[in-house]
């Protein structure tokens, strides 16, 4: 079969292919994807003819998972709709979450602004001007209450947005489910608590990296225990393609960070069995349609090989690389905005015909502000007409089998696996970071993604071609001057209330659990139930920690 | 010859979206310009004094966190109190249309959004 297709192939390139060629050369000198790999003309049963199916693609629900980590995927239950929102006071929020369940949306996801990401109050100076602007303003355990006033957290699953504050966020969710009579048991989310990606594309960080290790372990191991159905961890690989890397390096250093998450909870005492289940990832869905489907696939592949081979693990769930996606921030153009209704569209496609498990579609005006509440709904019908109307979401893994699929599939898988390696050879992840050399690369495609712009060897429909006169977009999210006043004289009226002997107590505990070996979220708990600011808490933890300055 | 024009980039406030700074202070670099960026999280203080002790002729404040209100005015305010008005001081980032004038007004000499070329950004600085 192959030999005579290999014939037929050599029969057709010299004939048929040759003749046309000879006429009309192609478009291109050659076609390559954006993480240059180089896209044959045809691709056909000959890429293919070494997969061994039951071991590198088998089926859905099992090892390797290639197919999708559910066995009836979306036939069973569609994936989660879940736009990431937040904004201004947490008043606001509240009835923007509202707004997005009414319509339809299954799952909230939190945005919280620079200074709750941060670990500053409202009131500190270096606030000023961010309080409330690209997410909620949290100061204190009073701003959760009210951003989930009427929303029953046993019914809802919340992904929050938050990293080097995730273990205060955290304690702040859990708080106000007691108070809503919800059992810790019971609550199912996500916090992101992905500090290295920080360090190399996001810059919310604040301790330097093994300290903020410490604090990520802390977290699994509490989260196991008291939080089971929580995923303690969401490893983003999202941050760093909006920085500027491609697929194969967003794969590459995604897992190079889930591989270092798992051997310091492993080297912090864990069975990798234990937590490995509740580790959850996060990527961004970019325009190259076809590589980014290969690339779901592959991520997934790889992952659990990793997982089986490297760290031991014995159940099959451990293996499991469940996966929200959000389509490509970097992709929209402030140029003919509603143009990005398009890409969003193919870009949500590819994500849940990669087999994602959530979803994020951004709005068109998303190169301008915030979206407005029209912008949000339209990116959310984009997905109900998805899973509504495309039929794709009846069948498990439509692409798979696909000759140029599965070839890029096993081409991703390979280079992302050369990069794990030479990331390995550096001494792991910490090092690569440290050194600087994760930074480089993003910076480098980041720049050579720029200069295919620049050139046209990369052409942005509205932006480098068939651009027009516009008129600009008339209604835009503002967010008013007034939210930092508010915040803050909410901030000193809670201040004002709570009993300041019970605060400075679970501070002083915090600070000698951080000093020692003692698990930090029960005294970090404490503080938070006590209205404990974000300032105040974080504050005792950088006099122990330090801070981590950019090299 | 002419002294090679000298760039302070620079990202004020709490924002860590980086790759648009990074990649202009490269193409800037690349059109012969000498460029020092600031990295991610300074205050407009420390932007001034930058931009005074390197002894700079542009500073280009970046910005997609929706502070740029606040933040852009206050460095051109600064540098003005310590008598280096005459830097010249332009932005880019997430930047409703709407707020062009006003930071025009407050002294920022061009604004540019997404979709920008470092062409246009050079032929500002030129």
């Amino acid at each position: 079969m192959v030999k005579k297709i290999q014939e037929e192939m050599e029969r057709w390139e010299k004939t048929t292919l040759q003749k046309t060629l000879s006429k009309s050369p192609e478009r291109q000198p050659s076609f390559q994807t954006t993480s240059h790999i180089e896209l044959k003309r045809l691709y056909t049963p000959l890429d293919i003819s070494h997969i061994d199916y039951c071991a590198d693609l088998g089926f859905p629900g099992e090892f390797p998972f290639t197919r999708g980590v559910q066995p009836t995927m979306y036939r069973g239950r569609l994936w989660t709709m879940r736009q990431y929102a937040g904004f201004a006071t947490p008043e606001e929020t509240n009835k923007r979450y509202k707004y997005l369940l009414e319509h339809g949306q299954t799952g909230l996801s939190v945005a919280f602004d620079l200074p709750t990401q941060i670990g500053y109050d409202s009131d500190h100076p270096l606030a000023y001007g961010e309080v409330g602007k690209v997410g909620v303003a949290i100061d204190t355990l009073k701003d959760m209450e009210i951003l989930f006033e009427g929303i029953p957290l046993d019914k809802v699953s919340t992904s929050m947005t938050i990293n080097s504050t995730a273990a205060i966020l955290l304690a702040m969710y859990l708080a106000v489910a007691e108070k809503q009579g919800v059992r810790s048991e019971v609550l199912q989310g996500t916090i992101q608590n992905d500090i290295l990606k920080e360090y190399t594309a996001r810059g919310t960080y604040i301790y330097p990296p093994r300290e903020s290790m410490r604090l990520i372990t802390d977290i699994f191991a509490f989260c196991k225990d008291h939080v089971p159905r929580w995923n303690a961890i969401s490893i983003s690989g999202y941050h760093m393609r909006e920085a500027g890397c491609s697929a194969v390096q967003e794969v590459a250093f995604t897992l190079a960070d889930g591989i270092a998450y798992v051997e310091a909870a492993i080297q912090a005492g864990l069975d990798v069995d234990s937590f490995a289940s509740r580790l959850s990832f996060f990527f961004c869905c970019h325009n190259h349609f076809i590589e980014e489907i290969a690339k779901f696939r592959a991520a997934r592949r790889l992952w659990a090989k990793i997982m089986r081979d490297r760290f031991k693990a014995k159940k099959d769930e451990s293996c499991m690389l469940r996966f929200h996606t959000q389509t490509a921030g970097c992709s929209l153009t402030a140029q003919q905005p509603d143009n990005n209704v398009v890409r969003v569209a193919f870009q949500a496609l590819a994500a849940v015909l990669g087999g994602t498990q959530s979803l994020h579609t951004n709005s068109r005006d998303e190169a301008y502000a915030l979206p407005t509440e029209e912008s949000v709904r339209l990116a959310l019908r984009t997905q109900q007409i998805i899973a509504h109307e495309s039929g794709v979401a009846d069948l498990i893994d439509p692409f798979g089998g696909s000759y140029v699929v599965e070839a890029l599939t096993n081409e991703i898988e390979k280079k992302s696996l050369e990069y794990i390696e030479r990331i390995d050879q550096m001494g792991g992840v910490i090092k690569a970071i440290e050194s600087g050399y994760l930074q480089e690369e993003i910076a480098e495609s980041a720049y050579q993604y720029q200069k295919e712009i620049e050139t046209k060897k990369r052409i942005i429909v509205g932006l480098n071609q068939f651009q027009m006169q516009e008129e600009p977009l008339k209604e835009i999210l503002r967010i008013k001057p007034e939210v930092e006043q508010y915040q803050r004289e909410k901030l000193k009226r809670v201040k004002r209330e709570r009993n300041s002997t019970k605060v400075k107590e679970t501070l002083a505990w915090l600070k000698k659990s951080a000093q020692g070996k003692e698990n930090i979220i029960p005294p970090i708990l404490e503080a938070v139930k006590s209205y404990a600011t974000i300032g105040e808490i974080s504050d005792t933890l950088r006099e122990v920690f330090g801070e981590y300055r950019e090299r | 010859m002419s002294r090679k024009i000298r760039v302070l980039i620079a990202k004020p406030g709490l924002d860590g979206h980086d790759r648009g700074a990074k990649v202009i202070a490269r193409a800037l670099r690349d059109a012969g310009m000498e460029v020092i960026y600031t990295g991610i999280r300074q205050t407009p203080e420390q932007i001034a004094n930058t931009a005074i002790q390197e002894d700079v002729d542009v500073v280009g404040l970046s910005s997609l966190s929706g502070a740029h209100n606040h933040l852009f005015p206050k460095v051109v305010q600064i540098l003005k109190e310590k008598g280096a008005e005459d830097i010249l001081v332009i932005g880019g980032g997430i930047i409703p249309l709407d707020d062009i004038p006003e930071l025009k007004k407050a002294g920022i000499k061009e604004i540019f959004q997404p979709g920008a070329s470092p062409e246009e950004i050079i032929g500002i600085m030129e």
